[in-house]
């Protein structure tokens, strides 16, 4: 599986995204923001966390609108798969790959802790490794998760089953408990926890390696 | 000529920061605060001299970048 992880300034956890996927078994390219096009043959955009460009005007309208965005767009129009993680997953709703958007915590407060996550669905290539329902343990660590979409949106993810993963414990105000959304073709998911964080055995919890896992092993299938 | 943008939450949307505002302001005293709406304002310097074209500029930087239309609104001045 060939991914590559977008870098921006301020992107912080682009290297733990990448040592996550390279453990899993891909075969990893950084890019940078100002690049225009995605290498060739390339089988997902990783988006990590981290606070680009500042987080000015809001977290990760900036980076939404950077070159190496449009490229992702076309990306993933074409079926391509992408991955947002915390800032990442702020960066595709600004983008409009995913609907809603990322506003400050309800608590007001940054929030560095690891929580409970159900899984909601498997019916996506990154969350086929888990049981439905199953509960996992996830880092997380933002300011601005709390994710606001509108009624008929919120439908929408619920009656087609987008919700990747809930809070068990609401931590920041996010409507229906959202944690992750897929996009329509399910092979766009934007998620505020951080798996990257909970694959390795130094790690408190090592709940994100199916994560990565079922990624590779669903690229190797197609 | 220069534009003013005003960006604020849309009306329905949770605003948690203006209610900390509300809050520290009741901590204070003024009890007769009864809603915050936090919002930013954003000047623009325009060598553009036509004030028609200026506005239809800037409600298109706001469409693209200024605003989230998803969860803000926004209006434009246009001095």
């Amino acid at each position: 599986m060939r991914a590559a992880v977008l870098v921006f300034p301020g992107s912080n956890c682009d290297r733990d995204m990448a040592v996550a996927l390279r453990t899993a078994g891909a075969d990893v390219t950084m890019v940078w923001h100002k690049d225009t096009n995605l290498p060739e043959g390339l089988d997902v955009v990783a988006i990590p966390g981290g606070f680009s460009f500042g987080d000015y005007l809001r977290c990760g309208a900036i980076a939404g609108r950077s070159p190496i965005c449009r490229s992702v767009i076309d990306f993933a129009n074409r079926g391509g798969f992408v991955l947002g993680v915390c800032n990442g997953f702020q960066i595709l709703t600004e983008t409009g790959l995913l609907p809603g958007a990322l506003m400050r915590n309800a608590g007001l407060k940054f929030v560095c802790k690891s929580v409970g996550l159900r899984v909601e669905t498997t019916e996506s290539a990154f969350t086929s490794g888990y049981a439905k329902d199953q509960v996992i343990s996830i880092p997380i660590a933002h300011h601005d998760g709390n994710y606001n979409l509108s009624p008929d949106d919120l439908a929408a993810l619920q009656d087609q089953h987008r919700i990747a993963f809930r809070y068990d414990a609401n931590p920041n105000g996010s409507v229906d408990n959202i944690a992750g959304v897929l996009s329509e073709n399910r092979r766009v998911l934007g998620m505020m926890p951080h798996p990257e964080r909970a694959v390795d055995p130094a790690h408190p919890s090592a709940d994100g390696q199916p994560f990565f896992a079922s990624l590779l092993e669903q690229m190797a299938t197609t | 000529m220069k534009a003013r943008v005003h960006v604020m939450l849309k009306p329905g949307v949770l605003d948690p920061q203006g209610e900390a505002v509300r809050h520290a302001l009741g901590a204070l005293g003024y009890d007769t605060v009864e809603g915050v709406r936090q919002g930013k304002v954003i000047e623009l310097d325009l060598s553009e001299t036509d004030p028609d074209k200026a506005r239809k500029d800037v409600d298109a930087m706001c469409e693209k970048l200024l605003a989230n239309t998803v969860i803000e609104s926004y209006s434009v001045e246009i001095s």
